[in-house]
């Protein structure tokens, strides 16, 4: 079961939007196939994004993957908990081990992302 | 970000027991092998600590009998194993005729006319080839027994003391790098106190479908000792911090025993010569253009296969294996470097994601297991 309020990308990001300012992680999903993660690369404050731009680098044990961002606009904070504890994206991934806020340039682009239920049935099949 | 998906291969007698465990499967040298159960940082620990069990039936085994069979392997690879005692073995390489490393191997030597060589998965239909040719016309058989033999090894400082109460074999007489013949659970087995762990440990040979018997029995009996089912996941770390050499990472054709600081296991001077030997001469007249180092990454980042090294902006060479140490708890890597940049204590460059990130270069193995 993921949130049912957030919405997803099908490279495994979810992202919640309060007024203009989205929330965005990765999955759990994306956590368990990543493994175990021991750093996370996020933008600095101020940096403008396009939606389904690069924003950062996971890396885990195994593998190193990019993250893209769900919806464009500016990064406000990069969550600073995940520089000393980067396993909070295996323990919490839809929690503690959120990876950026953007304060967002066009809230209708979320509409061209998946809902809960189509992002389950993505994951089912993998 | 991707997530790979998996193309059907070679399975093991045991992807049943894999699956049910909640193992991840991959492909790896044309088999489909679990890379993780619980994480791989958590087996990696359960190994230094305890105890873990992984399947290797993937790997090559090549029996090679008959009364010019310790000849034969000695003219087909850079090792003696003539030198061999019984029941002893080596670690070995078998090379092209241009000195290049076609794989790395361990070699038993079972009885007088009796060796059993261990080839990579991936190399293994290679090897074989290249074995039955090098033993054509000469006193020797060669029988291939990969697809015949399950292998299961159990490594970790609580290892003997679960294994011990299964078999007949003396683990207390069987020194490292060392085989005998005896029975695991009720199972014919080859018992070989070998790894690729930098722990003690032990690799058991059996019939291709007794694996799933000899994995089960391991299985409980080290449940209490907090054994835990190990992936190639920690088996690549655990292996890149002991210091040891991957084939395809550290090791290809491309590159000398004496590159990758392999050359005492190269016997030069064996009666007979081998395939390899007047290119490995030339090598040592010529010296090394490179050295295989360690590093330590002191900066953020992982270097990873493939990655360029480079000292005050100047290339220095590449890096082979990196990870996230799970013991040093920081990131570690080998690397293959000019000469003049492999003293330990210099500080080069490892280029992750196109930013420098500093790295120290230090001695080989970057873990010794106390003793």
């Amino acid at each position: 079961m993921v949130p049912p309020e957030l919405r997803y990308t099908k490279d495994h990001e979810w992202v919640r939007l309060d007024g203009d300012v989205a929330t965005v992680g990765v999955t759990a999903f994306a956590a368990e196939q990543l493994g175990d993660v021991v750093f996370v690369e996020l933008p600095a404050a101020g940096r403008s994004l396009a939606q389904h731009a690069t924003f950062g680098v996971v890396e885990s044990v195994k593998a190193v993957s990019d993250l893209f961002a769900p919806i464009g606009g500016e990064v406000v904070e990069a969550n600073p908990a995940l520089a000393g504890a980067p396993e909070l994206v295996n323990h919490d991934p839809f929690g503690a081990g959120w990876m950026i806020r953007i304060r967002v340039s066009q809230a209708a682009e979320i509409d061209g992302l998946l809902d809960a239920a189509a992002y389950e049935q993505l994951t089912a099949k993998a | 970000m991707s997530v790979p998906v998996t193309p059907p291969l070679h399975e093991t007698a045991l992807v049943a027991r894999h699956r049910a465990l909640g193992a991840r499967l991959i492909e790896f040298g044309g088999w489909l092998m679990p890379v993780q159960y619980s994480g791989i940082l958590e087996e990696h620990r359960a190994v230094r600590e305890r105890a873990g069990l992984f399947e290797l039936s993937h790997m090559g085994e090549l029996f090679v009998d008959g009364p010019a069979a310790g000849d034969a392997l000695a003219a087909a690879v850079v090792s003696d194993p003539r030198t061999l005692a019984i029941g002893r073995a080596h670690y070995s390489m078998i090379c092209a005729p241009d000195g290049g490393i076609i794989d790395d191997l361990i070699i038993y030597r079972l009885a007088p006319d009796r060796y059993l060589v261990v080839a990579n998965a991936g190399n293994a239909a290679v090897v074989s080839d290249e074995l039955a040719d090098r033993l054509a016309g000469l006193n020797a058989v060669l029988d291939d027994r990969s697809m015949a033999t399950s292998l299961v090894a159990i490594q970790g400082p609580a290892a003997a003391g679960i294994l011990a109460p299964l078999t007949d074999v003396d683990l207390n007489g069987l020194r490292y790098y060392a085989i005998a013949e005896g029975q695991v659970a009720g199972v014919p087995a080859l018992v070989a106190r070998t790894g690729y762990t930098g722990e003690d440990g032990f690799e058991v040979f059996v019939d291709w479908d007794r694996g799933p018997d000899v994995w089960s029995a391991l299985e409980a009996a080290g449940h209490e000792a907090g054994l835990l089912p190990c992936g190639l996941g920690a088996r690549d770390t655990l292996r890149l911090e002991a210091g040891m050499p991957l084939y395809g990472n550290e090791l290809d054709r491309t590159t000398s025993p004496f590159d990758a600081g392999l050359g005492r296991v190269v016997k030069l001077d064996k009666p007979g010569g081998f395939v390899g030997r007047e290119a490995l001469v030339r090598a040592t007249e010529r010296g090394p253009s490179r050295r295989l180092i360690g590093l330590e990454i002191t900066g953020r980042g992982i270097g990873r296969h493939g990655y360029a090294v480079a000292r005050g902006g100047r290339p220095a060479g590449v890096v082979t294996s990196g990870t996230q140490s799970p013991t040093l708890g920081h990131p570690i890597a080998m690397a293959y470097v000019h000469p003049d940049d492999s003293e330990p204590g210099t500080i080069l460059d490892v280029e992750i994601r196109d930013q420098p990130v500093a790295a120290k270069v230090v001695p080989l193995p970057f873990y010794r297991r106390p003793r």
